[in-house]
């Protein structure tokens, strides 16, 4: 359903030669920042998903083929990353400024 | 009926935390965000497990509504505040189904649980215990839910409003991007259906925006607000967030949320279905 499913883990289950998966880290001051906000946005700039990171830090979404922005908002700070995502597996990290 | 009425902000919340006749719960589908930490003195409500029938794809009655809230400790006269993760989804979806049922004091907590964090406000993981009570609900008020033949009817009577990501909207993804790709849907959108992203309508903060910016939005997108209208996303909780935009923030009339939504509209054998922005 709407709530996103446990943030970061294995990826068992999740068919890679269909999915186009994009995930990855949000990062700050040399540590994986927990409880942070990631959206994803399209290549127009409008939202399409957003989830918070583990306790590690980490983020995953379930997009298309194409361009899309990550911006990671939480109280240490904001970050941006652009990815241009094929079918599979597309990993990233976001830095947060501040 | 003005904001006031109906959303408090966060500064509020936190003031009013522990006065009686006020009620916190946090609503979410997964309540794992609640038990690590909550507003104090909240009661949480499980988009799924106590909000619609294990059986069927329907509500849970009247009866398994009154039951429910008298467990949680909520009264007839309370005021209840609804705040949530996803930006408040699943809680906008629990005060149109408090509505449905009769309760009339209920607000949602402007930016919910995402505002609350950002700001780095107190949470709490103390369990929460109220008295049970005796609540009564009232029969449920069809006047704001959307049923499918109504939806068929309104194409190209009624304002449709599709408040999906525009790419849910133009059939290239059938769910929003934190969820495999993947159902039994057509993908598409219900013909003369407008395309306003629920997110339009909410700042980066989860807050919503102003009502003159939500008043221009929606007359940008062509909203005739001489005709009833009907929102709708995928199952039926982002475009709850959009009814309580048009109906509780801008008072449009007649305004009716189809919770069927797409993973219902996209499973009709028969209907007409659009693709492309």
């Amino acid at each position: 359903m709407c709530g996103a499913p446990k943030q970061g883990g294995a990826l068992a289950g999740i068919d890679l030669s269909t999915q186009t998966v994009i995930q990855g880290q949000v990062w700050h001051d040399g540590a994986p920042v927990a409880g942070a906000y990631v959206r994803l946005l399209d290549a127009t700039d409008e939202f399409t998903a957003e989830v918070v990171t583990s306790p590690e830090g980490e983020f995953r979404f379930f997009a298309a083929p194409g361009e899309w922005k990550l911006r990671s908002l939480a109280p240490s700070g904001r970050g941006e990353r652009t990815v241009s995502a094929e079918v599979g597996l597309n990993e990233t990290t976001v830095v947060l400024d501040q | 009926m003005s904001r006031n009425d109906v959303l408090v902000t966060a500064d509020w919340a936190q003031e009013h935390l522990g006065r009686p006749g006020t009620v916190f719960v946090e609503v979410d589908e997964d309540t794992s965000a609640y038990d690590k930490g909550h507003i104090e003195g909240a009661v949480k409500l499980d988009w799924k497990t106590d909000l619609q029938d294990p059986l069927r794809r329907d509500f849970v009655s009247k009866e398994q509504f009154q039951e429910l809230l008298s467990a949680k400790g909520i009264g007839n006269d309370d005021t209840v505040v609804l705040y949530g993760g996803n930006n408040n989804w699943f809680a906008a979806y629990a005060y149109w189904y408090f509505k449905l049922y009769g309760h009339d004091q209920v607000k949602l907590l402007d930016g919910g649980r995402k505002k609350w964090e950002l700001d780095s406000r107190p949470l709490s993981s103390d369990a929460v215990e109220r008295p049970a009570t005796q609540y009564q609900a009232k029969d449920p008020d069809t006047s704001i839910r959307a049923f499918r033949d109504e939806v068929v009817d309104a194409i190209g009577q009624k304002n449709l409003v599709d408040v999906r990501s525009p790419d849910e909207f133009a059939g290239k993804l059938v769910a929003p991007a934190h969820l495999p790709q993947e159902g039994a849907q057509r993908p598409g959108h219900i013909p003369t259906a407008v395309n306003v992203p629920w997110s339009k309508a909410a700042n980066e903060d989860g807050t919503f925006k102003g009502d003159d910016e939500l008043a221009k939005l929606y007359a940008d997108a062509g909203l005739d607000t001489s005709k009833d209208t009907i929102a709708y996303c995928r199952i039926g909780e982002r475009s709850s967030h959009t009814w309580f935009v048009l109906r509780e923030l801008l008072g449009h009339d007649n305004v009716k949320n189809y919770d069927g939504s797409w993973t219902e509209y996209g499973s009709l054998v028969g209907v007409p279905i659009e693709k492309g922005a």
